[in-house]
């Protein structure tokens, strides 16, 4: 086996040094009739040219770069500047361990800390952690996080908060003994302010809301938080989309941002690994889970970071923990590190403007042959489209233009009928939004197959 | 230079500042495309939600940005640089096929969302996958949708939850021995349960006579890890399932450890119910400087029904797809399917070894740890008699009487050139030292870690302050840790430098 780095001389010298005639010997310990006395029913050893032949044709049989793609719902396609492969498979990152010991793991530490410090930034909160599973874990950890700050047990979740998000913090807020209030959104997509007002108890830990929510409305966040602390909850604020803070406003007015990373880097890999954030005020940092990486100094005073405040954590807690969470997301971490690096100040708006552009366009587009709902209220790379026919059909037509269409929404909001949501980015080109709008025409138009986007 | 230490030599490291330090207006690392849609002015289109400016974030050139990320990348040591110890964490070579076909652009750039009729490539990845985890455990389903271990223990857990319900009443407690990860109780306390402690015996395994006394009809489950902390094969697992099954509970087994037994002796046939895996140990993922791992939940066909939505599913018509209508499911503990781009890599990992190769590696790795076993017992304390599988665990106590503390030992280690070992865990043995070599070590490899570490005793007994001030050949020596937690500086600030970079 090529991964293994012993000559059968070498086995035979070490059985001898342990004192032993055959390998079977050391597992003695497992009862024999547990033992399994059959070989297992995988294939043999594959050569890496036929490995390589076999994932090749599972990725021909996976729709990808070669179609024109507007699907978003939590999962964003952008461009991947190609020094972060580049930079993320130098073996010292992607072969090292969480950094216990740092004196041989300042590369992670260092790069984690720069990391924190981006998106306190961007998110314009004052402390960071160093990464979690993904958005919709973060989204959850951070409610049971307000529960702990405020000693409250419920909490009020907009119904435009990402359904899977939600689905998520249903599924550990049962145990936990957390109920969930859900609260309707307006016809302009924002959350409903008066009925949020009114779910809000004395009970109630924290509002979750996400801007811009799952329709790409930007919600108006100082509003919801003036209404959530005047009752004594906390608000946390999810970002599925992380570009939208090149030009979006800062939910400041948050005491938890809980972010998906994936627009920085990342790649769709239908659908993770991805990289979850939580952010928030330094006074609830002793609450927040996850992670941390601070700075201090050597005994000369030399500037370097450690893993931090990990009293925490499990490994010492155990049973009272802030978290049961041991891994964090630091290659994925990694990744938006080296985006955002890319990109930078400047970078960032201009990547974010150009988004807005697409969509604006694509809005004025679609407007003309379907019917764009949620008007009113900004929205950054999402929008919702109404048609006559169930848009599960129009999809299937677009299929053989090359387009995958936008995301049937009966499944999660059966109230609006036959709507799909679409999402533009600095990818999708004018030529396929036109193709697109066309296609959803009621009346019949030529079908036309839209050549591949922007390379990726 | 001491001459003993053969693995490593110092040479020239590049300092490095933090990238804030090296950022000035107007420096540019990226060109978008030309815009061709019109333009848009953000204030006009988003009125007074539009953002005024990004603060501190760094303005750079590509070549620094190259320039910065490798500099600091070599004050990492990781598996590729040599030996990795860390008992428990199996830090194993980590294939490069596996990242070629991860990143190859069908599976890369495939949207979660995209119809499942152009999905059949991924899927069937899953599905495969699927089936040769539950081949290697013994089990009857699985889902893939945890994202990492701790995720993994808590889905195996509200299965638990969810089968005890079903059957009338989900029960109170879980039972955890002293020797288990701290993420178990942490698991269980976050599933609702109260977390109820079970002692070791002298050759640290589960004390029978105590769970016999502390079974009940309150206990939901027992979770074990097998080969447990210690790296002992729980020798009367077998008795252990029979007692919890006896009062209707159920056996968890966290599968940590799974590198011991791949090939050898499958879970589902010693009687555990509901186990996790670590792609990121038993099945070579990138552990990438902490995570993204991947821990999907083997189960017996009781617990089917409740499996997080979707399952991947053959349909009628042949092709595969997802089935969501699972009215018992726990629900979601992830957003879409888990990470994906692990299945592929653990999948590239499985074909690549065979069920041929699945065997030896793990032959290979229990080897390695009894070899490193055999040639320190003596230079160390070896607190148990029991035979060690894939990871052999000592003690300082015969270095304490100089004053010197498995943690130092540990800090030594790297002027020899290697990883130190896991220390001070698990927390049954005083003064622990976990090493776990793993299947990807030469014997050369080993025999220079086994050199270091007995040098590294001599120098206790001969030079105890060498190996208390260790390690001297490292970029920065032993940080202050206290000062990190009492005053916390968790981001750069333009103003607030405490220290100066170098």
């Amino acid at each position: 086996m090529r991964y293994l780095p012993k000559s059968p001389t070498d086995r035979e010298l070490m059985l001898r040094e342990i004192g032993i005639r055959s390998v079977d010997e050391l597992f003695a310990p497992i009862p024999a009739e547990y033992r399994l006395k059959r070989e297992l029913d995988i294939a043999p050893s594959m050569a890496e040219a036929d490995i390589l032949d076999w994932f090749r044709q599972r990725a021909a049989d996976t729709a990808a770069s070669g179609y024109a793609n507007f699907l978003g719902a939590g999962a964003y396609h952008h461009y991947r500047p190609v020094v972060i492969d580049t930079l993320i498979s130098r073996g010292e990152f992607f072969t090292a361990y969480t950094p216990y010991q740092p004196e041989i793991s300042q590369g992670t530490l260092q790069a984690i800390f720069e990391f924190q410090t981006m998106i306190c930034e961007l998110t314009g909160m004052e402390v960071a952690n160093a990464s979690m599973y993904d958005g919709s874990t973060a989204a959850t950890e951070a409610v049971l996080m307000a529960a702990r700050v405020t000693g409250r047990r419920s909490a009020v979740v907009a119904r435009s908060v990402h359904p899977e998000y939600r689905e998520v913090l249903a599924s550990y807020a049962k145990n936990q003994g957390i109920p969930l209030a859900e609260v309707p959104f307006l016809e302009n997509g924002r959350v409903n302010a008066a009925a949020l007002e009114k779910a809000i108890t004395d009970g109630t830990a924290c509002v979750l809301i996400q801007s811009p929510n799952f329709f790409g409305t930007i919600e108006d966040v100082a509003a919801v938080a003036e209404i959530a602390h005047r009752k004594g909850a906390l608000l946390v604020v999810a970002i599925a989309e992380a570009v939208s803070l090149g030009i979006v406003k800062p939910p400041t007015e948050a005491d938890i941002v809980a972010m998906e990373a994936q627009s920085f880097g990342v790649p769709l890999s239908f659908g993770g690994p991805y990289a979850g954030v939580i952010a928030t005020k330094e006074k609830f940092v002793r609450q927040m889970p996850g992670r941390l990486v601070g700075q201090t100094v050597d005994k000369q005073g030399r500037r370097g970071f450690v893993l931090t405040l990990s009293t925490r954590e499990q490994h010492i807690r155990r049973e009272k923990a802030t978290s049961n969470i041991c891994t964090n997301q630091a290659l994925i971490a990694l990744m938006a590190t080296v985006f955002m690096t890319v990109y930078g100040r400047e970078g960032l708006k201009e990547l974010a403007t150009q988004n807005l552009a697409k969509t604006a366009y694509a809005v004025e587009q679609f407007g003309k042959t379907a019917k764009v709902l949620f008007q009113g209220a900004p929205r950054f790379n999402e929008f919702v489209v109404q048609t006559s026919k169930d848009p599960k059909t129009l999809n299937g037509r677009m299929l053989k233009q090359k387009i995958i269409g936008g995301l049937p929404l009966k499944k999660f909001y059966p109230e609006l009928g036959n709507a799909s949501l679409w999402c533009c980015t600095e990818l999708t080109r004018r030529v396929a939004i036109e193709a697109a709008a066309t296609a959803l025409s009621p009346q019949k138009a030529k079908p036309q197959v839209v050549s591949t986007e922007v390379a990726q | 230079m001491n001459r003993k230490i053969k693995k490593a030599t110092t040479h020239v490291i590049q300092n490095e500042g933090l990238i804030f330090e090296k950022s000035s207006p107007g420096k540019k690392g990226y060109k978008l495309p030309e815009l061709d849609v019109p333009e848009v002015n953000p204030s006009q289109v988003l009125g007074n939600a539009a953002r005024a400016d990004l603060g501190n974030m760094p303005e750079v050139s590509e070549i620094e940005i190259i320039r910065h990320f490798t500099r600091i990348s070599t004050w990492n040591y990781g598996v590729d640089t040599g030996l990795y110890p860390l008992g428990s964490c199996t830090m194993k070579y980590n294939p490069r096929i596996n990242e070629i076909v991860a990143r190859l652009d069908g599976l890369a750039n495939a949207h979660p969302y995209q119809p499942e009729k152009v999905s059949q490539g991924a899927l069937l990845i899953l599905q495969a996958l699927r089936k040769a985890l539950m081949e290697i455990c013994g089990m009857e389903a699985i889902t893939l949708q945890p994202a990492a271990g701790a995720h993994g223990e808590l889905t195996g857990i509200l299965l638990v939850r969810a089968y005890l319900q079903s059957q009338g009443n989900p029960r109170k407690k879980i039972l955890i021995p002293d020797s288990a990860h701290g993420t178990n109780p942490a698991t269980a306390a976050i599933a609702g349960y109260e977390v109820e402690n079970l002692k070791s015996n002298a050759h640290g395994m589960v004390d029978i006579p105590s769970l016999e006394a502390q079974m009940n009809e309150d206990v939901a489950a027992l979770m074990v890890t097998n080969p447990n902390t210690v790296g002992l094969f729980e020798q009367e697992i077998h008795k252990v399932a029979e007692i919890v099954h006896r009062k209707g509970g159920l056996v968890y087994m966290d599968g940590a450890n799974m590198n011991a037994l791949v090939g050898k002796v499958r879970p589902g046939d010693f009687g555990i119910d509901v186990m996790h895996l670590n792609l990121h140990k038993t099945f070579s993922t990138p552990h990438g400087g902490g995570g993204p791992g991947s821990g999907p939940v083997a189960c017996k066909k009781i617990m089917e029904p409740f499996l997080p939505i979707p399952v991947v599913v053959t349909k009628k018509d042949g092709t595969l797809g997802f089935d969501y209508d699972r009215p018992q499911s726990i629900g979601r503990v992830r957003a879409f399917y888990g990470n994906f781009g692990m299945h592929v890599r653990a999948l590239a990992y499985i074909m690549a070894n065979g069920r041929d190769g699945l065997v030896q590696t793990t032959e290979d790795a229990v080897l390695n740890a009894n070899y490193i076993r055999k040639k320190l017992d003596g230079v160390y304390e070896l607190p148990y008699s029991t035979p060690s599988m894939h990871e052999v665990v000592f003690s300082d106590h015969k270095q304490t009487a100089k004053g010197i503390k498995t943690g130092d030992i540990a800090k030594r280690l790297i002027d020899y050139g290697f990883h130190p070992y896991t220390v001070s865990f698990p927390m049954i043995v005083h003064g622990a030292l976990m090493i776990e070599p793993t299947e990807s070590e030469s014997l050369e490899e080993m025999d220079l870690f086994i050199d270091a570490m007995k040098n590294i005793a001599e120098e206790c007994e001969n030079t105890p302050e060498v190996v208390l001030s260790a390690p001297h050949t490292t970029r920065i020596g032993r940080l202050d840790e206290t000062r990190a937690a009492r005053q916390p500086i968790l981001r750069w600030k333009p103003q607030a430098q405490s220290a100066k970079g170098d």
